[in-house]
């Protein structure tokens, strides 16, 4: 599973996507995802906001993730 | 076209009058935001956005419908800069033109604000030591 990164998720992976591939550990649903990289990249924690978006929609957190999904980390948007 | 997005390197303020005037129009509205020199008393130097392209240019498309519903606009442009910006440069413009100026007043503001809160794209504040991604802690 390939999750885009931009802002400052960027700066905290290191990189500009993030590669899950943890056999049964691997997140289904929005809500196990944004847990998967709480507890990989604790510095998520301290930001104000975090969104998923699938497929460039914002999702819930109930939302189940596919493999072929574009699949997001959308920290606290600051654009204008 | 009733609705114009766009996500440029370079902001074009020379013809918004020509992409939002409409001969059911008699009020054209528009908003352009620019890079300031300060932020918090602190010496800002250049701004850098980053956009997740795809889905900027959809929740941009939805606000603007939403616009045009609630205030019956004839006409509607979002436009954003991506990369690096200069102090003065100018890096959104919203506008909104329809019959009465009211309309167009109300929805720019709306289409300023929303675009804030919901558009997928990232500010990165250049000062003379460090930079900063803008909001991204509380």
């Amino acid at each position: 599973m390939k999750i885009l990164l931009f802002g400052i998720s960027k700066d905290i992976v290191g990189a500009s996507s993030l590669l899950i591939n943890d056999g049964k550990k691997t997140p289904t649903t929005v809500k196990e995802l944004k847990q998967f990289i709480s507890n990989k990249y604790p510095e998520f924690n301290t930001l104000s906001s975090l969104a998923i978006a699938v497929n460039s929609n914002y999702a819930e957190d109930t939302t189940l993730l596919q493999e072929e999904d574009e699949i997001a980390i959308i920290p606290p948007v600051s654009g204008g | 076209m009733k609705i114009d997005i766009q996500i440029v390197n370079d902001i074009d303020t020379t013809k918004v009058y020509q992409q939002l005037s409409d001969p059911e129009s008699g009020g054209i509205c528009v908003f352009i935001g620019s890079v300031r020199n300060t932020t918090q008393n602190k010496k800002v130097e250049a701004l850098d956005f980053e956009t997740y392209e795809k889905m900027a240019i959809k929740e941009m498309q939805v606000i603007a419908e939403e616009a045009i519903l609630k205030w019956k606009l004839n006409k509607v442009i979002l436009h954003h800069a991506h990369g690096k910006k200069e102090v003065e440069d100018p890096v959104v413009m919203v506008g909104a033109s329809s019959a009465h100026r009211d309309a167009c007043f109300e929805a720019c503001r709306y289409l300023i604000d929303t675009l804030k809160e919901r558009v997928p794209i990232w500010k990165k504040e250049f000062f003379t030591n460090k930079t900063v991604w803008v909001s991204a802690h509380p």
